[in-house]
């Protein structure tokens, strides 16, 4: 076994490795973001930042940035050559429409269908949706990259309790423990994380999870 | 369009007013006229702009002064004073999806009703919508959205009135500067007419009342 990985770059490295090349990618904030730094060299993907710009580079150097270019945290970021503005309508347009090839978004729950509950916990935390409805809704792949489990619960319920992001289900999800897909409408097992055996995984999982005879290992 | 001061601008706008604010987390929002806003106090706001920024910042100022009565929007999470405003209910905070509120605002100045949607149907987005099933799918009804004011802020402006936005700073003002009954606008460069190519003109001339002048 090499050295530990954590979760996070777990996550974000075997998510990437859903990308193809000329993808229109929109990435949400925490561990998504992250899958922008190990898309695999040579691969050209488009990524979109939804206040308004397809082709989003690194953050810039101390100096380089400019306080009208930035992500939609606010954050100063950078554009690639081939990069395009637009505004917010054109950029949900995209969004809603089909346009985007890929999102990955952080989640809250996943259940058993693929429902995503990601935006609010009553009562504690109501920051609002921003894109995220949109982003559920519309993108043509929904991937979701979460930690397999919180303060000992598992995020992968039977049937969310939080507000739902969208009525349409996800269609993979990624943790630092499991890859999972939805194929005939029931979540299963399709990878495990390097050295976590099929058994770890139920034991951690709320939801009722199909588990096929064989489970490769995660190759990242 | 005629060209004012910001502190003229801001006297148009009475306390109580509906006011869009242009900007994306205070970057494209027009900073000067919210100053304004504070140093002449309108009161009782009632705001439509994607997010409330962060104290100090862009809309985030209205906040800190306690100028705001009710807000529409996509996202507050970054803005703990509203966050406590809306928890102590003294102002009253209408959240929706960011593309929802995007198309709300832009059917308000197309002469639109409304636009269906699938964002948020099977949510508690639809509470309260008519929802409406074409070829098999489900939309929700959202309705148009204008305002009193739209306070946008452009790159460049020429001396007709014509705009241009640059890199992310565009996001919700060409927007709004379609759906209120009075646009202000300040911009970074004020330019002979011409320098902006009719090409590169986002919001034509037409469309602004009031442009705010520098310096």
């Amino acid at each position: 076994m090499g050295e530990a990985m954590d979760p996070q770059t777990i996550i974000a490295k075997r998510v990437a490795q859903e990308l193809r090349a000329g993808n229109l990618v929109n990435l949400g904030i925490g561990i998504p973001t992250l899958v922008a730094n190990y898309v695999p060299p040579g691969l050209n993907v488009f990524f979109q930042s939804e206040n308004g710009l397809i082709g989003t580079g690194p953050i810039p150097e101390q100096g380089m940035a400019h306080p009208l270019l930035t992500d939609a945290g606010g954050r100063p970021i950078s554009a690639l050559p081939g990069a395009s503005t637009f505004d917010s309508a054109m950029s949900f347009a995209l969004i809603r429409g089909g346009h985007v090839d890929v999102t990955v978004l952080g989640g809250l729950q996943v259940d058993a269908s693929g429902h995503l509950a990601n935006w609010m916990i009553p009562g504690k935390m109501v920051p609002g949706m921003g894109g995220a409805m949109d982003l559920a809704s519309g993108a043509k792949r929904v991937i979701v990259a979460m930690q397999h489990a919180a303060k000992g619960k598992s995020k992968i319920v039977q049937k969310c309790g939080l507000p739902l992001t969208s009525a349409r289900p996800v269609d993979l999800v990624v943790t630092d423990m499991a890859v999972m897909g939805f194929d005939g409408g029931k979540i299963t097992l399709i990878e495990t994380a390097p050295g976590v055996s099929v058994a770890e995984v139920m034991a951690v999982t709320e939801a009722e999870l199909a588990v096929p005879d064989k489970v490769p290992e995660m190759k990242i | 369009m005629k060209a004012v001061s910001a502190e003229e601008a801001v006297a148009m706008i009475p306390n109580g007013a509906t006011v869009m604010v242009g900007g994306f987390m205070g970057v494209g929002t027009p900073e000067r006229l919210l100053d304004e806003l504070v140093r002449q106090r309108k009161s009782h706001l009632s705001i439509i702009a994607n997010d409330a920024a962060v104290p100090g910042r862009g809309l985030g100022k209205l906040f800190d002064a306690e100028l705001v009565s009710t807000i529409m929007a996509s996202h507050i999470g970054l803005n703990p004073k509203v966050q406590q405003q809306m928890m102590a209910k003294t102002i009253e905070v209408t959240l929706m999806p960011q593309g929802t509120l995007v198309e709300r605002i832009r059917c308000g100045g197309c002469g639109l009703g409304g636009v269906l949607t699938p964002t948020g149907a099977g949510t508690i987005v639809e509470e309260g919508k008519q929802q409406i099933e074409i070829d098999g799918k489900h939309f929700l009804l959202e309705t148009a959205l204008r305002s009193q004011f739209a306070l946008v802020h452009a790159f460049l402006a020429d001396y007709l009135g014509n705009l241009s936005y640059a890199l992310t700073a565009r996001n919700f003002n060409p927007v709004m500067a379609m759906a209120a009954d009075t646009v202000i606008v300040t911009a970074e460069h004020i330019v002979p007419v011409g320098v902006i190519s009719p090409d590169h003109v986002v919001t034509p001339a037409p469309l602004v009342d009031y442009l705010v002048t520098n310096g």
